[in-house]
């Protein structure tokens, strides 16, 4: 009988090797269908009015002039707010929708709002603008460590406010129609989205259908209908239409991304030979109006294991469009801190960065996997022949040094069902509530169906991305694969075994004495006893099977498919030009673990964009906002940067694969690795120039500041 | 994209965007002023056309396509509002991303950044154009066996934008391909795929 054990190494025909995503080819002609893309048959187009200022009354709306515009068909202004305060300029108020998307565009500046404006906060860089009450963590003794302590420095280090900038914006159509209502969102959690959803139109979430297909990014920012999907669903009821309300690029920039800032003041202490003995970090930074900071489970971010710590933490409250979540929340910021002053302790001792690490990974929890992970990087950057202590001594303009980080991660899957369905033809089918949100999730369920029949991989009908699917968990924190791979499994494995219960007979076995494999149902340990796949499958005469698998987190853990906990080391080596402060990535190198592999080729993916969105944040990212209007001034992808092909050197990717990785489980990829670069780019600037640029992103000015600063040039 | 059209050459029978918004100012007066600037133009030049919406063939993809804009509609918007062509992504809206990329007369343009009237009598070829799934390009499959895209929500632009480059640029090296892709933005971090696919896929066979 088949079990929904992993198969054994020598076992897998389709599991753990490189996979092409199955929907690629969509994708690369542009036939794959995105919620942007869905044109319903006489769609209006919607646009909506936001607040100019940071903070102010809304005193009224006035939609006459909007709605008498030819064309127009329908206005909504939020009644709830009128009277009340808006807290960010952005912060939307009033929508239109009329027949083209030029027409709704110029019905949405005929709008009158009218706003008292009051005195607003958006900046996030000093500590004395909190009114919080600290949030305090102390262990040990911390004044007694540093008094001891052989080295102790000082520094402070800063990571401001990204946006996600995700490159199909929020937003959606919506048809409403007979009292039901179909949306095609863009979004990262397709099974929940339609939870309240219907609350303003009067529609239960058992008459939402959602759907959605492809979506363009959403790296954590995409998990509700947020008030642009009720927006859609009133204007849409209003018309008697479908809607398609998508977000201007702007308002896509400025009110729907937002990564929490954090700066901090960090004293490290250590003994001569390199040991760790003090940290002690005093952070404060935003989420915009409301959430959290990167915590006290994040400072000292994996050396937790420091004896004597001390931790305060306070957020100030800005007139900012709110936080969402982004890959790994918390966890670059406490990294970039973290990493930047143990550097800069090694520094100080005048020990070689590597060394100190490798001294120190005995204060982490899993020290032989952060070991290896370092020196595989080591080994494959060339650490042994470029190294040197901080300042390259070479002369010329151009510096050039290493640096590195290392990061953690759960990754432990969510709750997740999925059904799989065996025809008389043998065709199959696995239909799941998830979402592909470019990760390859669609390909992965058809691996684990497939390699679980025995078939090739086309030979598996996916279907996800709607609500009428089996319920599976939103994709974040590197959830979604340990979910979706566990029940696909397990759905995979009870429907073979019922047709394996079937073909016994016919092969003179009992039922358990049977399995998949090569295209056939076989007896184990005798394969030529065996009947084609769909010979087998004709023996269903009228009828199907169909099973459910159910994946719960906890069980699934107990049982060995899944797991928690990985670890990974990333390096750069990077060139400084000191007359014009450019930084330019000339390699970077992650190595990762991520338990047992599904796809391999997809997981490498996810290594290699995140240590290009590192990139990206490290060198360019900040939104930067105006103190006076309140205002983010760079809401375009002009001034709002991201890097292009030319900017991100050499890469190269190590994943820990082998039967230590393998006998976990499945664990999730998508964050871990967009963790580190930050502090190992910086790092390994610092290691170039001397002297260390505290804040990100490593622009011209704060290189050449720094170097000032540092008595350099 | 001043490369990409003669638009204020009256033989081309257009107006450029920047043109355009020169002759009637920019900002909340131009709605204002094109129904008094429009028609008294038109008396001197029976070829302009609007403030309203008017009719229009494209020619997409070899098929002459008929439809209904006003003068201020991008070809994006043309191609992805009217005739429901929706390969070229709208991300930026402003010709920075790259995501709009389709061929104008075989020269990749940035169709957010050009009104469809420009692209009156003009062959316009979209990322549909170039392949289907089941007739790839050699572009398209070495975006496929590469993993050179993950949402896939930039891979129009890209892949239109490199099937230009390696038209012009057979057996381009990594520092070409840096420098010839540059004009197209990913979100998710997919260059790494695309050197190598785009290198693949200068190497084509038969070329692309």
């Amino acid at each position: 009988m088949a079990t929904v054990k992993w198969p054994a190494a020598d076992k897998r025909t389709l599991l753990g090797k490189r996979i092409s995503r199955t929907d690629g080819a969509l994708k690369s002609t542009g036939a794959a269908k995105y919620s942007y893309d869905i044109n319903r048959p006489a769609m209006l187009w919607a646009k909506v009015v936001v607040s100019p200022h940071a903070r102010a009354t809304l005193v009224d709306v006035d939609l006459a002039a909007a709605a008498a515009m030819a064309g127009v068909k329908a206005t909504w202004k939020d009644d709830t707010l009128i009277g009340k305060e808006v807290l960010y300029a952005g912060q939307i108020v009033a929508a239109v929708a009329a027949e083209t998307e030029e027409i709704a565009e110029e019905a949405a500046r005929r709008v009158k709002a009218k706003f008292d404006a009051l005195e607003h906060q958006v900046v996030d860089t000093n500590p004395a603008l909190s009114k919080d009450k600290p949030n305090k963590k102390d262990a040990g003794n911390v004044d007694d460590a540093f008094t001891k302590a052989d080295v102790v420095i000082t520094g402070q280090y800063g990571i401001p406010v990204i946006t996600h900038c995700c490159l199909e914006p929020h937003g959606q159509v919506t048809e409403v129609r007979d009292g039901e209502m179909w949306v095609w969102p863009s979004t990262q959690a397709v099974s929940s989205y339609a939870n309240g959803l219907g609350d303003a139109v009067g529609i239960p979430q058992n008459k939402i259908h959602v759907d959605t297909q492809h979506m363009g990014g959403g790296f954590g920012s995409k998990f509700n209908f947020d008030k642009w999907g009720t927006i859609g669903a009133v204007l849409s009821k209003q018309s008697g239409r479908p809607v398609k309300l998508m977000l201007d690029r702007d308002l896509e920039l400025a009110i729907a991304g937002n990564r929490p800032s954090a700066f901090a003041r960090i004293k490290v202490g250590a003994q001569k030979d390199g040991t760790i003995t003090a940290f002690e970090s005093e952070l404060w930074g935003t989420a915009g109006g409301g959430g959290g900071i990167p915590n006290q489970n994040v400072m000292p971010y994996v050396f937790n294991k420091i004896a004597n710590q001390r931790f305060s933490g306070i957020r100030i409250i800005t007139n900012r469009g709110g936080a969402r979540a982004w890959r790994a929340p918390n966890h670059p910021q406490g990294c970039f801190l973290t990493m930047s002053a143990l550097a800069d302790t090694a520094a100080a001792l005048q020990m070689d960065e590597l060394e100190f690490f490798l001294k120190n990974v005995a204060l982490t929890d899993r020290p032989q996997v952060y070991e290896e992970e370092l020196k595989i990087a080591a080994d494959l950057i060339g650490y042994k022949q470029k190294a040197h202590a901080r300042g390259d001594k070479a002369p010329g303009a151009i510096k050039r040094g290493l640096g590195m980080s290392i990061h953690t991660w759960g990754g432990r899957g969510h709750p997740s069902e999925c059904d799989v369905t065996i025809n008389a033809d043998g065709s199959v089918e696995a239909r799941c509530g998830t979402q592909d949100l470019g990760v390859g999730t669609r390909t992965c369920i058809g691996i684990v169906v497939a390699e679980t029949l025995g078939l090739p991989l086309d030979a598996v009908k996916v279907q996800i991305g709607k609500n009428e699917f089996p319920t599976s968990g939103g994709s974040g924190g590197s959830t979604t694969i340990g979910g979706i791979s566990v029940s696909s499994r397990k759905a995979a494995t009870d429907a073979l075994n019922a047709l394996c219960e079937l073909v016994a007979p016919k092969l003179g076995v009992a039922a358990d004495a049977l399995e998949a494999g090569d295209g056939a149902i076989r007896q184990t340990g005798k394969v030529e006893n065996k009947v084609a796949w769909k010979d087998a499958c004709s023996a269903l005469g009228v009828n199907s099977i169909t099973k459910r698998g159910v994946s719960v987190p906890g069980d699934s853990e107990k049982a060995g498919l899944i797991s928690q906990g990985v670890g990974g080391a990333q390096m750069a080596d990077v060139s400084v030009d000191i007359e014009t402060g450019i930084v330019t990535i000339n390699e970077m190198v992650a190595v990762q673990d991520c338990g047992l592999i599904v796809d391999l080729k997809l997981a490498e993916s996810q290594v290699y964009g995140a240590l290009i969105m590192g990139i990206t944040s490290s060198l360019f990212e900040e939104a930067v906002y105006d103190a006076k209007t309140g205002r983010m001034l760079n809401a375009d992808m002009e001034f709002y940067r991201l890097a292009g092909i030319a900017d991100v050197g050499t890469l190269k990717v190590h994943m820990m694969t082998g039967a230590a990785y393998d006998d976990r489980g499945v664990i999730g990829i998508g964050e871990p690795p967009a963790i580190s670069p930050g502090a190992a780019i910086a790092n390994a600037v610092a290691n170039a120039l001397g002297v260390r640029v505290p804040n990100l992103p490593l622009t011209p000015d704060r290189v050449l500041t720094a170097l000032q600063k540092g008595g350099i040039v | 994209m001043s490369d990409t059209t003669n638009a204020n050459d009256p033989k081309d029978g257009g107006l450029s965007r920047r043109g355009f918004l020169k002759g009637i100012g920019v900002g909340t007066v131009a709605t204002s002023l094109i129904s008094v600037v429009a028609p008294h133009a038109a008396e001197k030049d029976s070829r302009l056309r609007g403030p309203g919406e008017f009719a229009l063939t494209l020619k997409v993809n070899g098929q002459g396509k008929s439809l209904k804009v006003e003068p201020r509609v991008t070809l994006l918007d043309a191609l992805r509002n009217r005739l429901d062509i929706t390969g070229p992504k709208k991300v930026c809206d402003r010709g920075t991303c790259g995501a709009c990329t389709v061929l104008l007369d075989g020269k990749p343009v940035y169709s957010c950044s050009l009104l469809a009237v420009e692209a009156e009598g003009r062959d316009i070829t979209t990322v549909e154009g170039i392949g289907t799934p089941d007739r790839m390009n050699a572009v398209q499959k070495a975006f496929v066996q590469h993993d050179a895209q993950q949402c896939g929500f930039c891979t129009p632009g890209f892949v239109t934008a490199a099937t230009a480059f390696v038209r012009q640029h057979p057996n381009a090296g990594p520092d070409e391909i840096r420098r010839g892709l540059g004009g197209n933005l990913c979100r998710c971090g997919t260059y790494a795929g695309m050197l190598l696919a785009i290198a693949d896929a200068a190497k084509a066979k038969g070329g692309v």
